[in-house]
């Protein structure tokens, strides 16, 4: 290209001078082709250099799904970064994935930022990350609040059931079971979910597990310092004396489990929301968790001497159908004396349960009290109450409370004309009297009333029966025999007095016939009669209204409108 | 005895039309064709090597940067071309993966090596294997276009898979690069004047 400008002049005659031009110093032109290269991929170099961000590293359990230079890190489906290089840990205890985050990317080298892979799982709120069977696993990320920032994560093995920055508060709930509660289990109120659970772990001394559970806004101010919590895990069938009772919060909480909560109407004076981290006790059913306070306990005792099939731990005790306790303990005793089994029960019972009662007897008490000087223990004021109430008739009795289960319930109830007996002490417990069962006696009376009707000589009554009936049979043949032809004569005789009587009355019923001549006499004869009283009737009508005609006779016109009526 | 050359006979070729101009007729322009003419292809080491460089500067960003971008069901992949040749091979195409890996890897790389080799022993004046020299430089006509299979296979990939959600496959920079590097290698190659591998020769003589 140095030697264009050669003469334009076509076909003239060649100069003498010499063959080719050179230019003594050229650069060619097409090393721009090389610089502008080396521009572009400097250029290139700078941007990237430019673009990249912090480098990370997530420890990971596993690099499933994990593929270098194709796995995202992503937040809120933004891609945020790319997996590099995927390698094994110092101890190969684990995998060390390298992270390239992009450059706006700052905020998630925060130390607290919490990495985990979305991968396809049936978690406790459903199934989650269906859409990476399609795009693939990636990493997912929920940047942090705390200032620090690090190099180094350890990732989580499955997805936080709660980010960072949602509003709501925790709670500390102390189980003595975790049941079937997971991380992710719902938490309802009524039946809404409000929250989840968000993690537990064992008591330090193994007595109890503690778990964590998120309750977001604006639901947490249902939460209270009087909200019972209670589990709701699974399908809740109670065959108690009730009858069979199913309880079950939804289908999410019969495969993960699931928490409820919900305050008790009584006593809600403290309807101001809990403080959060407040702890709580998880009951392990709503029943236990909604039922009143007990206070303190008392131990009692009662002996039947009847078999108190049916009858199981837990049973209520009822106080004039009051449940105010439950059975504890059944134990087989052996009497030496008559040589039985008398069957123990051991039940506790909360007085408190007995509510207003209870109040006023205590306030009795302590006006009592107050006059005697003598401040006592209130257990001793139970026992006190129950020594008067079973002066009174107070007896404990097994009773049926459920026909179709047969299960049993201690009733405590009155029985005035039962014999007078003392409440015994035992240390702690009181010996409350017993009776038999109601339907017990009946089985007793039933049991006699059979032995009475299989005591009737039912054998001599029918042979009684027999002789009689052989004597009503002769008795019938008499008749047929002398009896019958006689009245049969007799009937005759009736038979012929009856056709004359039809005669004479056959001969009445044509004298009086609805054309004879005598009813046409008599017809006309009553017509008479009838004129002249209608005569008779005026004239004394006449001789009333003037008696003076009778005298003066008859005077014409005088008063005729007296006349008028 | 070695043929003459044609300076000796005061001959000159032209580039354009290939005629065989007698410099006693016309020193400047060709005869039949009125191209100019030119001993040696002007400039032809420095142009070559300039070509060359800038494809070597190139193939860097062609091997660093993907040349696909594969979305199958929301899966992104992007893909390099040493990246592909390994997923193929791992697959078990290696069939495939060895024509790519020869077409895109093996091809440039010995452009480069033979067109230096080349450049350098044209420049020392060597004398040695003057005929499989320029051997060489056949095959690398020959085999210049071949490289623009990569090319080729990425436009055809992604002018017919569009699918949509289902699949969509899209040219990345990195093919770019890599067709750039074809065409400056062949541009290198075509500046190169072989007959400059037996002019050492003629001055020896």
């Amino acid at each position: 290209m140095s030697d264009d400008d050669v003469n334009k002049t076509e076909q003239s005659p060649p100069p003498a001078e010499p063959e080719v031009r050179e230019r003594r110093w050229h650069l060619p032109l097409v090393w721009i082709v090389p610089l502008v290269a080396v521009i572009v991929g400097l250029s290139m170099m700078v941007r990237a250099w430019q673009q990249s961000g912090p480098v990370i590293e997530i420890t990971f359990e596993t690099a499933e799904g994990l593929k270098p230079n194709q796995t995202p890190v992503q937040y809120r489906n933004v891609v945020i970064g790319n997996v590099t290089g995927v390698s094994l840990g110092e101890a190969r205890q684990q995998v060390v994935a390298t992270v390239e985050l992009s450059k706006e990317a700052d905020a998630f080298t925060r130390e607290d930022t919490r990495f985990w892979v979305v991968r396809p799982r049936i978690g406790a709120t459903g199934i989650s990350g269906l859409g990476t069977l399609f795009s693939g696993d990636f990493i997912a990320a929920d940047p942090g609040n705390s200032s620090g920032h690090a190099e180094r994560f350890e990732g989580l093995e499955s997805p936080p059931p709660i980010t960072y920055g949602e509003p709501g508060k925790r709670f500390q709930l102390q189980a003595e079971d975790l049941g079937s509660l997971t991380i992710g289990s719902p938490v309802y109120y009524r039946s809404v979910q409000v929250g989840q659970v968000v993690s537990y772990q064992l008591d330090k001394q193994g007595n109890g597990v503690n778990v964590e559970v998120f309750v977001s806004e604006p639901h947490d101010r249902f939460v209270s310092g009087n909200t019972r919590f209670w589990n709701t895990s699974g399908l809740d069938l109670d065959l108690g004396v009730d009858g069979v009772q199913v309880h079950m919060q939804s289908l999410v909480s019969l495969v993960t489990g699931g928490i409820a909560f919900g305050t008790p109407l009584v006593n809600s004076l403290d309807t101001m929301g809990a403080e959060e981290d407040s702890r709580f006790r998880l009951f392990d059913d709503r029943g236990t968790a909604l039922a009143p306070e007990k206070g303190e306990p008392e131990r009692i005792r009662m002996r039947f001497a009847q078999s108190l099939r049916g009858l199981e731990e837990g049973a209520p005790v009822d106080f004039q159908g009051k449940n105010i306790g439950e059975v504890s303990r059944i134990t087989l005793d052996y009497d030496e004396s008559d040589q039985t089994f008398p069957v123990v029960v051991d039940a506790i019972m909360y007085p408190k349960l007995m509510g207003r009662a209870y109040d006023k007897f205590q306030q009795s008490q302590q006006s009592q009290e107050s006059q005697n000087n003598g401040p006592k223990p209130s257990q001793s004021a139970i026992r006190e109450l129950f020594e008067t109430l079973v002066g009174r008739g107070l007896r404990a009795e097994a009773r049926t409370a459920n026909l179709l289960t047969g299960k049993l319930f201690i009733a405590l109830e009155f029985y005035p004309d039962a014999d007078k007996t003392n409440i015994r002490r035992h240390a702690q417990t009181m010996v409350i009297p017993t009776r038999t069962t109601s339907l017990d006696r009946i089985q007793a009376q039933l049991t006699t009333l059979v032995d009475r009707i299989s005591k009737i000589p039912i054998e001599s009554i029918s042979a009684n029966l027999d002789g009689s009936l052989r004597d009503i049979r002769q008795t019938l043949t008499q008749m047929n025999d002398d009896v019958l032809p006689a009245s049969l004569a007799t009937l005759e005789g009736i038979d012929k007095l009856t056709l004359a009587m039809g005669e004479a009355l056959g001969s009445a019923a044509e004298a009086l016939g609805e054309d004879s001549p005598q009813r046409e006499q008599l017809q006309q004869a009553l017509t008479e009669v009838e004129r002249m009283s209608r005569s008779v009737r005026s004239l004394s009508d006449y001789f009333r209204r003037h008696p003076e005609a009778l005298i003066r006779g008859r005077q014409e016109r005088q008063n005729r409108d007296d006349l008028r009526p | 005895m070695t043929p003459p050359f044609a300076d000796e006979l005061n001959l000159r070729l032209c580039h354009r039309c290939k005629y065989a101009c007698s410099l006693d007729r016309d020193r400047h322009r060709c005869s039949r064709c009125n191209a100019l003419l030119h001993r040696r292809k002007p400039d032809a080491i420095a142009r070559t090597w300039a070509l060359l460089l800038a494809a070597f500067v190139f193939y860097v960003p062609a091997n660093v940067l993907p040349i696909l971008r594969t979305t199958a069901l929301q899966h992104d992949s992007t893909t390099t071309i040493l990246g592909s040749v390994v997923d193929l091979w791992q697959d078990g195409a290696w069939d495939i993966a060895v024509i790519i890996f020869v077409a895109s890897v093996v091809v440039p790389v010995a452009k480069f090596l033979i067109l230096a080799f080349l450049l350098v022993t044209v420049q020392r004046r060597s004398r040695g294997s003057c005929r499989e020299r320029t051997q060489l430089y056949r095959g690398l006509e020959l085999i210049g276009y071949w490289s623009m299979l990569d090319v080729f296979v990425v436009g055809l990939l992604a002018a017919l898979v569009q699918f949509g959600v289902l699949g969509d496959i899209e040219p990345r920079l990195g093919i770019l690069f890599f067709g750039l590097v074809v065409v400056l290698t062949m541009m290198a190659t075509l500046t190169f004047d072989s007959r400059l591998i037996w002019d050492a020769v003629k001055d020896e003589r």
